[in-house]
């Protein structure tokens, strides 16, 4: 007994901490490293804040430029099958043209109509726009997010809406010099205050980590005769971060409070980086 | 002299073989899904790992592993060190497996290594979960683990026969 644990002592030391012929270190020692990198990583430390964006900028460009053989590989995929489903696409843009040409004109006069009360209650919302280029999008089976290529040097702060055209697709969370963080709208961990329309019921959409979301904490959970019609979702503007009503997604009838996202977030190449300016007095 | 020139290119470049391609693989997070089928991914920087470091230490040493932890961590956004962590305790458990071994077989080292990931995962997990609060998905944690295991024999041919080059490099 007590030499099957002599041994056992004797396999366990010999693995952590001998060194072989070629290693400078043994695995003990960094073993240590990395809960110390673990540790210091979560301090809010200058100095330390400073070397994770110095890391941060070098992975984030070698990591583009490893990453371009794929992404040419995905490329050629996607153009495939768009040139494979161009006629049907065609089809159906000629229904979808029609139906946009109609709803246009309501839409113009609404819009006249919104900014000439925004004016009597003498609320502004200003927004400055960033163009920003998808360098990694690495979708890993854990987080949901993209490095884009503009970072402190363009003024970009943590919590800025990134858009893809007019559609809400994440927020910034993490600023380096050159280049930042968005964390996409499917993570798990985004969470953002929505309404659904037409219905005007106050809802959170959450990330699943997949390509959908879900809606939660509905004040009033929403009932059987709403689950049968189509909802669209926008941001209530409640956060303060995002002016109300950016599209989202929408949730189609029986869909168990699924949101289909109206951008596709495995085709970002390029995004606007938007910052609200809410001004009112009421 | 060109032939003799074009060898000693070959043999550094077998020799480093197993690194470049961690380190490929944690700058691009390959995970061969270019289908986009739901719920596929696997580890292959585990697989990689785990192999060289039980077959081959000489060429995957523990520097670059940890490197390529802080790397990996920096491309998928998670707090730095987790990976370096997680890499560095396959390369324990494979130092462990390396030294109580004798005559190494196939189907140990399968079980080690679906033990070995089920382990870090759940490290992973927790540090990830209960730690830094960071909501994750543990089905997809489950399912990354039941992919990796089951491609293990796959990659295991194919980095053996690449070992075999590399030998027959060197000796040449």
């Amino acid at each position: 007994m007590a030499s099957g644990r002599d041994d056992f002592v004797i396999a366990f030391r010999s693995a952590f901490l001998k060194k072989k012929d070629k290693q400078r270190f043994s695995l003990l020692t960094l073993i240590i490293l990395s809960i110390v990198v673990i540790i210091l990583g979560n301090r809010d430390f200058k100095v330390i804040q400073i070397i994770k964006s110095g890391i941060n900028e070098i992975t984030y460009r070698s990591s583009y430029m490893a990453s371009i053989p794929e992404n040419k590989i995905k490329k050629i995929n996607t153009q495939i099958k768009e040139h494979l489903n161009l006629y049907q696409k065609y089809k159906n843009n000629e229904i979808d043209f029609k139906i946009l040409k109609e709803k246009k004109y309501v839409n113009d006069f609404l819009k006249l109509e919104n900014e000439k009360l925004r004016n009597l209650i003498n609320e502004n919302i200003n927004s400055e726009e960033v163009l920003a280029k998808v360098l990694i999008d690495k979708e890993s089976p854990y987080l949901k997010s993209v490095i884009l290529n503009k970072g402190s040097k363009d003024k970009i702060k943590i919590g800025m809406a990134v858009m893809d055209s007019v559609y809400l697709v994440g927020q910034i969370i993490e600023v380096n010099f050159t280049n930042s963080r968005a964390l996409l709208l499917s993570d798990l961990n985004s969470k953002i205050p929505v309404i659904l329309q037409p219905e005007w019921i106050q809802a959170v959409a959450s990330g699943t980590g997949k390509n959908y979301g879900l809606i939660e904490y509905t004040k009033e959970d929403l009932n059987k005769e709403s689950s049968e019609m189509e909802k669209i979702v926008y941001t209530s503007g409640r956060g303060g971060l995002f002016k109300p009503g950016i599209p989202v997604g929408k949730i189609s009838k029986y869909s168990n409070n699924k949101i289909i996202f109206f951008s596709d977030f495995d085709q970002l190449d390029y995004v606007k980086i938007v910052s609200f300016n809410i001004e009112g007095n009421n | 002299m060109s032939s003799l020139n074009k060898t000693s290119f070959y043999q550094i470049f077998f020799s480093y073989f197993p690194i470049i391609l961690l380190f490929f693989s944690v700058f691009n997070e390959i995970d061969f899904n270019f289908l986009k089928i739901d719920y596929f991914s696997f580890s292959f920087a585990h697989i990689l790992i785990f192999y060289w470091t039980l077959r081959n230490l000489n060429y995957l040493g523990y520097i670059p592993i940890f490197l390529a932890g802080i790397i990996n961590d920096v491309v998928i956004g998670i707090p730095m060190g987790i990976s370096s962590f997680c890499f560095l305790i396959i390369c324990s458990v494979t130092a462990y497996i390396r030294y109580i071994t004798l005559t190494p077989n196939f189907i140990k080292d399968w079980l080690s290594f679906l033990f070995t990931i089920l382990l870090i995962n759940s490290i992973q997990v927790i540090i990830l979960d209960l730690i830094f609060l960071i909501e994750i998905d543990y089905l997809s944690y489950l399912i990354n683990t039941g992919f990796t295991f089951i491609f293990y024999p796959l990659f295991f041919i194919i980095f053996r026969y690449l070992d075999k080059k590399i030998i027959l490099q060197k000796d040449d």
